[in-house]
């Protein structure tokens, strides 16, 4: 058993076994390190103004990823590289050419919100040469600017993409090979870390079978991936949860493979990491996908979490469920699967039995002739929380009348739930607009949704009926959807 | 006479009217500049965290604070009965608004004690473990509800009249009512309300504040602590965002800290959590607009009657010049011959509602804009043609005088409408989109071309001053400070500029140093868009005086006529020679001149008579047009902004770039308003959108995909301002205006736009849909 994490930090390494289970990063480099470049805006990964860089090694890469450090436990980054806005410019204190942008551009105003924005223009910097608008706009859409209107930080964006400097100039590409080796050897043992502190304790499991036999022992333990979720559970709510596992570190949970089952998405895969492979799989997954929290919170939080915290608004599950996926939940006992669905038992009840985890879910195989489409609707396009959220799949038989068909709402109920008086209604019949007018009013049947703040139960039964008047006519090709940028801007 | 060799140039560096860059943005982009989180704390700092109401109108029968002061790391539990003054921080003096909470709690989320910790943490998890006891009275949270229950008024209403507007609307050809309810807005300055209260000897306290009115906080401070004024001072380098969320409800948090560091004698530091700063602090005004028009088949106006009712939160705090400013700009661009408007200041059991960038101003343009709407859509025709049929006239049209009886003397509406008109296309386009909506089933665009014309000055006669303080020091080198605080609006570097262009030195000999009460006293708060045209004037005043000490010492020096002293870059020439600035400065010390000068200003003209509902409340006036085009999904009610052109005046600019910021930024804000930012309380009082994941403030995706902003280079402030600038702080937030009416439009097609769609504000996707169904109907 080992009691530290070791972890590097801008250019310094770093092994720390003095931590409580949920000292934030935030709190870690402001209060410990007093390093004050990154702020708090929000404590809960909405507004980036505490975004750094993360670099971990993911299949022999060393790859950066922004994260909202407010939320990002500090017990999660065992073998990671911690980039903070200080570790940016030259040590001669020249500015990082993403930095001089900013300047030239005029990208800051009050400048409370312009680290965090430097860090996801970094971010962006490395990982796309030549971001298209449509892009940068997607990477931004963690940070939240008051000031600027935000025009001159997109320019910045495209300045600097469009001069870019020497590698040599760039702290992370200067280091990259000694940090990825300091990374290596510290990733080298499997060892389960145990750090305790005033009675608290953060458990880094080395294995999956490790991780069972910790939650075997532990059956009350909080089990933290990206911690989007659990995050604002110590932020806002001060909840003392104790032990804290951490499993984002556990690359097994983190494969994505395809065989004739289907698609398999191991429970760690985080949101940025399924979207090349789900949008490929299903298009219209990975324009949901584009839409969950801002970049920072797709770096960080999984899929498998998305799914294990119940939710009622997540936003994969109705997706995911009217594609027909399965659930895997593993623990010392062995696994077993069940549909999605099954999974939500009631509000804050899901079908996880003590000591249980959830291991992967798996897609079944596309099927060329169906139609699939998910709508998501809030009150801002981006980086919201969905007032509703529609997914549905159809398949037609020869005759042009419904064959199968799912139909999964999220924000509609106190889970994630299918819509079933509607598919009945549907089922058998053509697929036509009289059909599809006529089987309306069955939504009634399917959900008593509640009125809150994000819209009134009569917005979201409208919409949810409108969403499907919206499946119709797209699967009719006659769809007619708003979209910020034409398909060759993006 | 020392001749020593210097670099000729041309120019300095940031003269006036120059595009540099924020003074503080290198600092910015390397995390280097500093905001009260960030100073290096005194040894032995603590932190505090406040314990809220838990109801939204109740008396409090019993607090329990044992749990609280056993938790680990408490060191004190403030309540009321810890303040040696007076328990009150009402901004106005009208003492309803008490620091803490003692018998009775007003809205969910009222302060009613505060624990002092060691660590910030510890001080949060304590605030949570109190035990109060409660008899809860009757509340109510919105305008609806307040009228309904026979709400008192916070502060006295206001009424403008003129002409004869019961008569006229009587003769009116067509009338018609109406009614619109405008949202209220959170500020969301990215960094939270926080103070740093060290205390001194003596009753000497100093304190660091994120506030827009350092002097306000000091009174505040000075009463809390029962002190005199001289006891404390108050320090401001910069504030993250401000937006008039750090106007009044700055001291809040500084008070509390300043009271709990004198009675600790240790430092003490309060920053709220964001949810917390949102729950307890005041928003933006809503408002409920009840309005009677009278106008003839032109569209031309006869008459306007109107009420403008308020929640103005459990205490009256701006909410009486909120609401009179509201009624200042009912009229939006538009002459209303006869017109009667009155404000209804309501009291609800909510936070107490504060300044917010337009200051009522914005609703009240939005209620004229929706009566421009109304009778363009009741008489037929593009709403753009009603607006100009109605403008203000040039002097002596007879058709300038304000409904506040004040002239439009500087009137350039028509000319900038026009200009925008041409370049954004706007005839065309709003074809085209009529065109492209008969073959549309569901998609929908609009357009709309709003105009924005704001008064310039705080309509508190007496806040109209300044002052600011310069030293030159026997190097060349200049300090400067000045009462106006820096919230990102680059009011420093004007200012900066302004004492640069004066001295005609490069600006990076000027240090700009942060706002004390110490240096520049009895400021008022940088607020009303005024930062520049009073701090500027006044740093210009004290520059002034002493190179005019600088220009005395020459003449006698070297015994030539003052007209023979001319300061040239970097450089000043006596006679036919010239000498640095760093060497006459050196030289006028070795002769005693005096190199540091006091600098004051105070507006003139200006005069309001609040009773009488007359007199010249503005120096003058500045204006702006936007554009917008936006398509809905009349599936959803979602929408996107495609295009927005802005034509926005700023006089002759002291900083184009710095002013262009401007203009985008507060034009994305207004639109965030009247879109998706949505406050929303439940049935028990609770602010349910009290985080950024529940209130949505706008994107770098929602701004307009096409982004066209330009100032009216040929404008010039007629007044006698600092360059001949125009305020630019409030008045370009109204040209989010253009959103609101171009979604209106939108929907109206759903009607054939024979309808007023009467979309209320913020239009969040869910009242874009709501609209269209009610159309649908039709």
């Amino acid at each position: 058993m080992t009691s530290a994490i070791r972890f590097v930090l801008n250019g310094e390494e770093v092994s720390l076994g003095d931590f409580a289970p949920t000292e934030t990063l935030l709190d870690y480099l402001r209060l410990r390190r007093r390093l004050t470049g990154s702020k708090e805006g929000c404590a809960e990964g909405d507004c980036g103004a505490c975004t750094v860089l993360v670099g971990r090694l993911i299949g022999g890469a060393l790859r950066y990823e922004s994260v909202n450090a407010c939320i990002r436990f500090v017990g999660s980054l065992h073998g990671t590289h911690v980039v903070t806005v200080e570790h940016l410019a030259a040590r001669d204190g020249r500015l990082h050419p993403v930095q001089q942008a900013m300047v030239d551009c005029h990208g800051s105003q009050c400048g409370f919100c312009t680290p965090g924005f430097v860090m996801s223009l970094y971010g962006l910097w490395m990982a796309n040469e030549n971001p298209s608008r449509a892009e940068i706009e997607i990477a931004l859409q963690g940070n939240l600017c008051r000031c600027t209107g935000y025009e001159p930080i997109v320019k910045a964006a495209e300045q600097v993409a469009a001069a870019r400097p020497s590698a040599l100039f760039d702290p992370i590409e200067r280091d990259r090979a000694e940090i990825m080796a300091k990374l290596w050897t510290i990733r080298t043992s499997s060892d389960t870390i145990r750090v305790e502190k005033d009675n608290r304790q953060a458990i880094i499991p080395g294995t999956l079978q490790a991780l069972a036999e910790v939650l075997s022992d532990n059956p009350g333990a909080t089990i933290v991936a990206g911690a989007t979720d659990v995050g604002l559970w110590v932020t806002k709510q001060m909840r003392p949860i104790n032990p804290v596992v951490f499993i984002n570190h556990l690359t097994d949970l983190q494969t994505i493979t395809e065989d004739e089952t289907g698609l398999v998405i191991g429970a760690g895969v985080t949101y940025a990491q399924a979207f090349e492979v789900l949008e490929a799989y299903h298009p219209a997954l990975g324009r949901l996908i584009d839409r969950i929290g801002g970049q920072q919170v797709r770096n960080m939080g999984t899929i498998g979490g998305n799914i294990a915290n119940g939710s009622p608004i997540g936003d994969t599950p109705p997706a995911l469920i009217a594609l027909g996926a399965t659930v895997t939940l593993r623990s010392t006992a062995g696994s077993r699967t069940l549909p999605l669905e099954d999974f939500f038992i009631d509000y804050g009840r899901q079908d996880r039995q003590p000591g249980e985890f959830v291991e992967k879910l798996t897609l079944p195989p596309p099927d060329d002739e169906a139609f699939y489409a998910v709508y998501k609707i809030s009150k801002r396009r981006d980086e919201d929380i969905s007032a509703l959220c529609g997914a549905f799949y159809l398949t037609l038989d020869g005759e042009g009348c419904v064959d199968t068909c799912r139909i999964a709402f999220g924000g509609m109920a106190g889970i994630p739930k299918r819509a079933k008086a509607v598919e009945e209604a549907l089922t058998g019949r053509p697929w036509s607009w009289n059909t599809v007018a006529s089987v309306r009013d069955a939504f009634d049947e399917d959900y008593q949704p509640l009125t809150d703040w994000r819209a009134t139960a009569e917005y979201r039964a409208i919409t949810a009926r409108n969403l499907l008047t919206r499946f119709f006519l797209e699967t009719a090709g006659q769809s007619q959807e708003l979209a910020r940028f034409e398909p060759e801007e993006a | 006479m020392d001749n020593t060799t210097f670099e000729a140039k041309g120019t300095i560096t940031g003269p006036m009217h120059a595009s540099l860059k924020h003074d503080s943005a290198h600092k910015h982009v390397t995390g280097s500049a500093e905001y009260i989180d960030d100073m290096p704390e005194p040894a032995g700092t603590l932190h505090a965290a406040l314990g809220l109401s838990e109801r939204a109108h109740a008396d409090i029968l019993a607090i329990d604070l044992s749990a609280v002061k056993a938790a680990p790391g408490v060191v004190a539990v403030i309540t009321a009965d810890d303040i040696p003054g007076v328990n009150d921080v009402s901004s106005n003096g009208s003492h309803d608004e008490p620091l803490l909470a003692t018998t009775k709690v007003e809205f969910h989320g009222q302060p009613i004690f505060v624990v002092i910790g060691e660590t910030r943490d510890q001080a949060r998890r304590a605030a949570r473990l109190a035990r109060i006891d409660y008899r809860d009275l009757p509340h109510w949270t919105d305008i609806d509800g307040a009228l309904e229950n026979g709400a008192p008024l916070v502060v006295s209403p206001m009424t403008l009249k003129r002409g004869e507007p019961e008569t006229e609307m009587g003769n009116a050809p067509r009338r018609l009512t109406g009614q619109m309810y405008i949202g209220g807005q959170e500020h969301f300055y990215l960094e939270s309300q926080i103070a740093l209260a060290i205390p001194g000897e003596d009753e000497d306290v100093t304190v660091w504040s994120s506030t827009q009115h350092p002097t306000e906080v000091q009174h505040m401070v000075a009463h809390v602590l029962a002190c005199a004024s001289h006891a404390v001072t108050v320090n401001t380098r910069r504030m993250g965002g401000g937006f008039g969320g750090k106007e009044t409800q700055g001291a809040h948090f500084a008070c509390l800290a300043a009271v709990a560091a004198k009675k600790l004698n240790r430092a003490v530091k309060f920053r709220p959590d964001r949810d917390e700063d949102m729950m307890v602090t005041g928003k933006r005004h809503d408002f409920r607009v009840d309005y009677e028009l009278g106008f003839d088949d032109e569209g031309r106006i006869h008459a306007v009657d109107a009420t403008f009712a308020a929640r103005c939160g459990f205490s009256s705090d701006l909410s009486g010049p909120v609401t009179d400013r509201a009624l200042f700009h009912a009229d939006s661009s538009y002459f209303y011959p006869h017109v009667h408007l009155t404000s209804k200041p309501l009291k609800t059991h909510t936070c107490s509602n504060t300044a917010f960038r337009g200051f009522g101003g914005p609703q009240g343009m939005v209620g004229g804009e929706r009566f421009i709407e109304e009778i363009a859509y009741a008489v037929g025709k593009d709403p753009l043609d009603i607006r100009k049929l109605n403008f203000y006239g040039e002097p002596g049209s007879g058709r300038t005088l304000t409904p506040y009886h004040q002239e439009v003397e500087d009137n350039i509406l028509l000319r900038l409408v026009e200009e925008l008109e041409t370049s954004s296309d706007y005839r065309a386009r709003r074809q085209a989109i009529m065109e492209f909506n008969a073959n549309s089933p569901v998609i929908r665009k609009g357009i709309a071309l709003t105009p924005v014309k704001f008064g310039i000055s705080f309509t508190m006669t007496a806040f109209n001053q300044a002052g600011a303080l310069v030293h030159v020091y026997s190097d060349g080198s200049i300090h400067l400070n000045h009462g106006g605080t820096e919230m990102g609006q680059g009011l420093y570097t004007k200012v900066a500029q302004v004492v640069a262009d004066t001295f005609q030195v490069d600006i990076e000999r000027v240090k700009i140093t942060a706002t004390s009460t110490g240096k520049v006293p009895n400021t008022s708060a940088t607020a009303a868009s005024s930062g520049s045209d009073l701090n500027g004037m006044a740093a210009y005043d004290a520059a002034r005086q002493i190179k005019e000490r600088l220009i005395e010492f020459a003449c006698r020096k070297w015994q030539v006529a003052a007209s023979d002293v001319e300061f040239l870059p970097n450089r000043v020439r006596v006679g036919t020679d010239t000498l640095t600035f760093d060497a006459l400065v050196k030289a006028a010390y070795f002769d005693r001149v005096q190199l540091s000068a006091a600098g004051f200003y105070k507006t003139p003209k200006i005069h309001w008579d609040r009773a009488a509902g007359r007199g010249r409340p503005f120096y003058y006036f500045a204006y702006g047009a936007a554009c917008s085009e936006v398509s809905i999904d009349t599936l959803t009610g979602e929408y996107l902004v495609d295009r927005t052109d802005i034509l926005h005046d700023v006089g002759r600019s002291l900083n184009p770039v710095i002013d262009i910021g401007q203009v985008e930024g507060a034009f994305v804000q207004g639109m965030g308003w009247l879109t998706t930012e949505e406050l929303w309380w439940d049935g028990k009082g609770r602010l349910r959108t009290h985080a950024p994941s529940t209130y949505k403030i706008p994107l770098a995706s929602d701004r307009p995909k096409i982004f066209n902003v330009k100032l009216a280079e040929w404008s010039e402030n007629r007044e006698q301002t600092i360059g001949r600038s125009k305020a630019v702080g409030e008045p370009p937030f109204m040209l989010g205006i253009s959103v609101l009416e171009a979604l209106s439009m939108a929907v109206a097609s759903i009607a054939d736009y024979t309808v007023c769609p009467r979309l209320d504000a913020p239009a969040t996707p869910e009242r874009v849909l709501m609209a269209v169904e009610r159309l649908k109907a039709m």
